[in-house]
């Protein structure tokens, strides 16, 4: 049912100065890139990405930017939230050569993706975009994945620089994917989308959530696309006809923000 | 789902006959923080706190619409005469078919039920958005109310050409782990499968005692759902948490389950069955 469960925090991890994973006890299966609401009591309730995918244990890594964030990054373990979900779709993984491209706080949700490609044996490049080299978070996770790991940066601290999708047209013009999954700022992955060209893609879109369950209406793109029902991974063809697409979300009246 | 051109296109081709827009004011507002919408046994409990992008902002996604020839009825919500009037001639201006004044929404502080509960004022309000427009004017009122039969007569006076009910009915849920509501704003409003009985009832009273058309809505799920408000006295009805149990296509779904039983009970138009249970 789409009510909160209440669960106590068992872990808390700082990843980055701004960025930690909180773990608890949720046993609901869920496919890698769905995600939660997470209710933090007298403050929001925020959709965050399943970063930590166990039988029992389930995790988010999120980077604090406002109220609910910051408040999420004060708890420690044994306080509670609330946790809805799992909401959403997730990638669609197939092929044998695949690139993912995250950007930022992306990869909080690409992680268990990954995981689950290599499960099925298929040939994993993984992009992580990030400003400069102290936001880089997951790195060693992935590596331990066995994937194989590119980092960009914007100021050249680490790896390539410049931004992702100037790394990943590079890698591409080398190798041949079968698809490319992306996950970050939607500027980006409207950049990746164009350089992708006949490259099967789909991205995950972030929208203002209110119920994620697809009755409110707050998050919709294109004809009526709930992100949070039908979403929020879009294949190419769809993005194709969401017009919406890198050029404008809506704040939480409905307002359209250009990106 | 009502707030933007393209999920209305959506669910147009899904099988409704209009849209009734998100309820729209004079401002962009942004609604009360989450938690704002949860389900509970038998239906959703919401306090999203109008929020709506404000009726400049909302000219595009009308006039998106009306370009496709979708019927769309304008919901608009003020404090005043003067408020309802601006949004009602904006709303006309940019095309709507029809307009619905929201006199009955339960948790936003001065609008909504605040004014829906003042047989007066109703009737002020309705009265003014007639004299300054030419299209048909609804008025949504409230579960809430002992008066609600007074409320729909006001209204009435005031010359409106329909009634709609009803509207979420006052509710609350605690969380007993957290020992706190689980909706920001604590009270909120509650629809779905649950309050049809209550709808059925309101629908009923109404229209036994008014002589214009009354819009049926609340906990619709089903064509016989509708069945059954069309015999409290509902001409033609609403439907909105349905979307949730049924997916998108509940539009045509209960569009064939109404034709169905019709067939088999030997009734040609809707307007045959509207009012039956009054005789
Ligand atoms: C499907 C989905 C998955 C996400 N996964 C992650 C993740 O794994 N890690 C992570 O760090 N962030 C993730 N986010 C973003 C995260 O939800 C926002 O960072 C968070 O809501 C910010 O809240 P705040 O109160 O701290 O900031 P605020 O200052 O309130 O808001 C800052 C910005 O965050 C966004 N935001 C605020 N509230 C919401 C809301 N209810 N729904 C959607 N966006 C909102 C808005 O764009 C807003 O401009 C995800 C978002 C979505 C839609
Ligand atoms: C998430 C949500 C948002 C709503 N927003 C509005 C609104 O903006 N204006 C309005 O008049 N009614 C609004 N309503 C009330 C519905 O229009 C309807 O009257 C009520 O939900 C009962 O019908 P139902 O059981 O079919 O949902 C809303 C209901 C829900 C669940
Ligand atoms: S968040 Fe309500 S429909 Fe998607």
């Amino acid at each position: 049912m789409n009510y909160p469960k209440v669960v106590k925090i068992l872990e808390t991890k700082k990843e980055t100065l701004d960025i930690k994973t909180i773990k608890f006890e949720y046993s609901e299966d869920i496919n890698p890139g769905q995600f939660f609401m997470i209710w933090i009591p007298n403050v929001d309730e925020i959709p965050m990405s399943v970063s930590y995918i166990g039988d029992k244990i389930k995790g988010i890594t999120f980077k604090r930017i406002g109220d609910a964030t910051n408040a999420l990054f004060e708890l420690k373990s044994g306080d509670k939230i609330g946790i809805r979900g799992p909401y959403g779709n997730g990638f669609e993984i197939h092929g044998k050569n695949i690139l993912f491209v995250a950007g930022g706080t992306g990869i909080a949700m690409i992680a268990p993706s990954v995981e689950e490609a290599m499960k099925k044996d298929i040939k994993t490049t993984v992009l992580i975009g990030v400003k400069n080299k102290n936001e880089l978070f997951f790195e060693n996770r992935i590596k331990k994945y066995g994937a194989e790991l590119l980092i960009s940066t914007d100021d050249g601290s680490k790896g390539y620089k410049g931004v992702v999708s100037d790394l990943a047209e590079e890698i591409m013009t080398d190798n041949k994917f079968d698809q490319v999954l992306t996950c970050g700022p939607e500027l980006m992955m409207k950049k990746l989308f164009e350089k992708s060209k006949n490259i099967s893609f789909q991205a995950s879109l972030e929208r203002y959530m209110k119920c994620g369950f697809g009755i409110c209406g707050q998050c919709c793109v294109g004809k009526g696309l709930r992100v949070c029902n039908e979403g929020p991974v879009f294949d190419g063809k769809t993005l194709e006809k969401i017009e919406d697409f890198g050029i404008f979300k809506r704040d939480a009246s409905g307002k359209k923000v250009i990106f | 789902m009502d707030e933007d051109a393209g999920s209305m296109e959506r669910i147009f081709n899904n099988g409704a006959g209009a849209i009734v827009t998100k309820s729209i004011g004079l401002k962009p507002r942004k609604g009360y923080p989450n938690p704002t919408v949860i389900e509970l046994e038998h239906g959703i409990l919401n306090a999203i706190g109008l929020p709506n992008p404000g009726i400049e902002n909302f000219k595009d996604e009308i006039i998106k619409l009306k370009k496709i020839n979708i019927p769309v009825i304008g919901s608009i919500f003020g404090t005043d005469s003067e408020e309802f009037v601006t949004l009602a001639e904006k709303m006309q201006n940019y095309g709507v078919d029809a307009l619905e004044l929201n006199m009955s929404c339960p948790h936003a502080k001065g609008y909504g039920l605040e004014i829906g509960c003042d047989p007066d004022l109703v009737k002020e309000i309705t009265l003014n958005v007639k004299k300054s427009t030419n299209i048909p004017v609804f008025v949504k009122i409230s579960p809430n109310l002992a008066n609600i039969v007074e409320i729909a007569k006001s209204a009435e006076e005031g010359n409106a050409d329909g009634i709609v009910a009803i509207n979420t009915l006052k509710a609350m849920k605690i969380d007993i782990e957290m020992q706190m509501p689980v909706l920001s704003n604590k009270i909120g409003g509650y629809s779905g499968n649950a309050i049809k009985p209550i709808g059925i009832r309101c629908v009923y009273e109404i229209s036994k005692n008014i002589d214009i058309p009354v819009i049926g809505v609340g906990g619709i799920t089903t064509g016989i759902d509708a069945i059954e408000y069309f015999m409290a006295g509902a001409s033609s009805v609403q439907v909105g948490s349905a979307i949730y149990q049924r997916g998108l296509d509940v539009f045509k779904k209960i569009c064939d389950e109404i034709k169905i039983w019709m067939e088999n009970h030997r009734y040609n138009n809707i307007s045959d069955l509207v009012g039956v249970a009054h005789k």
